[in-house]
């Protein structure tokens, strides 16, 4: 009894995300951004001080790809007037070309395609998801955002988003850690386990590209040379809000959005699926 | 620093002083220009004793220590998995981290070589325990729930546990090879992620092997700074434990609430170092500067912790006073003292069999030297209500260091004048850095050239303590499993490496 109480005494944590934006979500500085142009000593500095490579110096100018990325804010420290953290933490991507900013030419048109082809074959999935999670080498601290999913702040039931036991009960597979040799085998089964349509996300820049721990004789260089990667969600680890975004771009309850804004009829959708649930 | 015996001798020494009460720490493979030097460092009241032995280059083997020191069972198996030497007379020598197929190259980390990707047995294992209706559960890699990957291999009649083996490989990163030839301060990142749940205290351990090769001494600010941010990752790695608990016993409001304290804390790491893990605080030399990333005051950040340790203190008494809940706990998965003593278990998992062992107040680094000696109180029941007892009090502990780290540092003023790091030049040398991790005591074998990293070896508290877990099963059934794993509180990924 005191139990109940106590938890009533409370009142509501939940954030109302997608539905409304989130004050902390959105004043969270999970991501650097690369000013267009961008060129000269410090950037070339910053390239050469990256620990995972992920500046590339092109003609344009230099280009981040945040899939390499793991946040730790050196080239922000190097070059001021070129990178910088920004708030907000819809960073998740439908391509891996689109992590890379900038973006290039010609990577709207890819985005828009691979959209459409997501959107026609998760739209049998409206009602409830469900996830299947697989460890593929990660440091572990992903498995904590994740799990934070389901506690009261983020509460994804409410979404009609559950956790499944079982592969053959999902609907989409969360993989982090970069696909170490000893996972492809576990990780490709999982894979094969689920019915279709199903919808893979790689949660965390490990996942995404190896990161920093990639490229040894044992783990791996990310997990799309191993299950065919969907939704890419970078971030050492990505927050859970990240790891939110991603899965509703997975199902279509919200679109891709470097800029924060959440696009119309998904948020409509969000909010039938949110009343539903309650 | 090292003592240097021939292999015969080395197993007799090492087996004499750990006879004699010294505690076997672990035991550490290094490729030399003459073969594979591999030391075993033992603790004791004065410094960390360092015994080493070469295995000349061309040599199959060494006489293994584990007949006469049984906890050094896992560390001889990874030496055969990484180096291909085969530890002669130890009683299990199958593939702990690395099963390679027969004839490949084992990496020998510290070599420089650069290895084309492993391929690896995951083929079953044959049955232990033979009898009528025993049969094997392999329970993993992909289990239920959200969880890092590892296998279990419960053979079982159906509801005792007799026999458990753990396959770690699955997440074997091959980490120790990604060290090689990184820069110093490339090293503390990587670090980071070696146990990503701990990630401040491997970079504070990592970072002061370093200081002490350089001989350098971290400014009194950063030292704080320091602990304030491995005294949090403690109580964000006790409250996941106790929520896991609480999760297991059907405790849904005590799991929400604990779910909910535990993102709020990790909100404030957030506020005060810009990542949720304390990531980039911790730097070679120092620290990467105040923590207030988000610019909070101190009274601030003073007045949140208040708060929240209130709240957690709370809700942990209702939870110990619950008795649906310490039911589950109370005699589960117990670890026998004599057990945790022979195999020299650390951090919460040996201080609930008491063992009182804690870096922190036994052999104190950094600023601990100077918050004042920390009472450390062991529990003798060895069950996973032990292991539980012990982390709820070392929660207002870690909140108490966490207000005196803050005190001083407004005592400090807010740039203090010798700064937060100092540099770290291309320094060569070894050194062993230390630090009590949530998960225990944490070790780091550092070696550099002209401040390039050449042998990183880091041993971290869930590869010493997972060897235990197998003996915490004599009395219980499979359901207690999700319990006496949450009690031990261990990352795979500080296992596989």
């Amino acid at each position: 009894m005191p139990w109940v109480t106590r938890g009533l005494r409370e009142g509501i944590v939940t954030t109302r995300y997608p539905r409304r934006s989130d004050g902390y979500g959105a004043s969270f500085e999970g991501h650097v951004v690369c000013a267009s142009g961008a060129t000269g000593d410090e950037v070339e500095a910053a390239a050469a001080a990256c620990p995972t490579g992920a500046i590339a110096l092109e003609a344009a100018g230099a280009r981040l790809d945040r899939g390499s990325c793991i946040l730790c804010g050196r080239c922000c420290d190097i070059a001021p007037r070129s990178f910088h953290f920004e708030p907000g933490f819809e960073t998740a991507a439908l391509r891996r070309r689109a992590l890379v900013v900038p973006a290039g030419e010609g990577d709207d048109k890819t985005i828009t395609e691979a959209r459409e082809q997501l959107r026609e074959r998760v739209k049998g999935l409206r009602r409830s998801v469900h996830l299947r999670h697989v460890d593929a080498g990660s440091d572990g601290s992903e498995e904590w955002e994740i799990a934070a999913l389901t506690g009261p702040i983020y509460d994804i039931h409410r979404l009609g988003v559950f956790f499944s036991a079982s592969p053959r009960h999902a609907d989409v597979l969360l993989v982090t850690g970069a696909g170490t040799a000893g996972m492809q085998a576990s990780l490709r089964l999982t894979y094969e386990a689920m019915p279709s349509p199903k919808v893979v996300i790689a949660v965390g820049t490990d996942a995404v590209s190896g990161g920093l721990v990639g490229g040894t004789y044992a783990s791996g260089q990310g997990v799309a040379g191993t299950v065919p990667v969907d939704v890419f969600v970078p971030g050492s680890p990505p927050s859970p809000f990240g790891i939110l975004h991603g899965i509703l771009l997975a199902v279509g309850l919200v679109g891709e959005a470097p800029g924060g804004a959440v696009s119309g009829p998904s948020r409509d959708q969000a909010e039938e699926r949110e009343g539903m649930a309650s | 620093m090292l003592d240097w015996h021939d292999p015969r001798a080395f197993v007799r020494t090492v087996a004499k002083k750990s006879g004699e009460g010294a505690r076997f720490c672990g035991l550490f493979a290094s490729p030399v220009a003459e073969g594979t030097r591999l030391v075993a460092v033992l603790s004791h009241a004065g410094p960390f004793m360092a015994e080493a032995t070469l295995v000349p280059e061309g040599a199959e083997g060494f006489p293994a220590l584990t007949p006469t020191v049984p906890a050094a069972a896992w560390y001889e198996r990874e030496i055969k998995d990484l180096f291909g030497l085969e530890p002669f007379g130890h009683p299990r020598t199958d593939p702990l981290v690395l099963p390679l197929l027969p004839g490949a190259v084992p990496p020998r980390p510290g070599s420089g070589a650069q290895l084309p990707p492993a391929e690896i047995d995951t083929s079953p294992l044959p049955a232990h325990v033979q009898g009528e209706g025993v049969f094997t559960l392999s329970y993993g890699p992909v289990r239920s729930s959200v969880f890092e990957s590892v296998e279990y291999l419960v053979e079982t009649p159906g509801e005792r546990i007799p026999h458990l083996r753990a396959r770690v490989f699955y997440k074997h990163r091959g980490m120790e090879s990604r060290f090689c030839g990184l820069s110093l301060a490339d090293g503390a990142l990587l670090a980071e992620r070696y146990e990503g749940v701990a990630s401040v205290a491997h970079a504070i351990a990592y970072c002061s092997a370093l200081e002490s090769i350089a001989g350098a001494e971290v400014p009194p600010a950063a030292g704080l700074v320091r602990v304030l941010h491995a005294e949090l990752e403690r109580v964000a790695n006790h409250l996941d434990s106790v929520l896991r608990h609480a999760e297991g016993a059907g405790q849904a409001v005590a799991a929400a609430r604990f779910a909910n304290h535990k993102e709020r804390l990790q909100r404030l790491r957030a506020d005060l170092s810009g990542s949720r893990f304390g990531r980039g605080v911790v730097v070679p030399g120092g620290v990467s500067g105040a923590p207030n990333a988000a610019g909070l005051p101190v009274h601030a950040v003073m007045s949140s912790l208040d708060r929240l340790e209130e709240r957690i203190r709370e809700d942990l008494n209702l939870l110990t006073a619950t008795p649906s809940f310490v039911d589950r706990l109370r005699g589960t998965g117990v670890l026998p003292a004599e057990l945790a003593r022979a195999r020299a278990a650390v951090g919460p998992v040996g201080r609930g069999s008491g063992q009182v062992e804690d870096v922190r107040s036994s052999r104190p680094y950094g600023a601990y030297e100077s918050l004042g000696r920390l009472e450390v109180e062991d529990r003798v029941t060895g069950d996973a209500l032990a292991r539980q007892y012990v982390r709820a009090d070392e929660i207002p502990d870690a909140f108490h260091l966490c207000r005196q780290a803050l005190d001083g540092l407004e005592a400090l003023g807010p740039s203090p004048v010798v700064g937060w790091s100092v540099e770290i030049g291309p320094v060569t040398g070894e050194a062993l850095g230390w630090a009590e991790a949530p998960q225990g005591e944490l070790l780091y074998l550092v070696s550099a050239k002209d401040g390039r990293l050449v042998r990183v070896k880091p041993r971290s508290a869930s590869f010493h303590n997972l060897a235990l877990f197998m003996a915490a099963f004599p009395k219980d059934i499979l359901t207690d499993f999700a319990f006496i794993e949450a009690s031990f509180g261990l990352s795979m990924a500080g296992v596989a490496g």
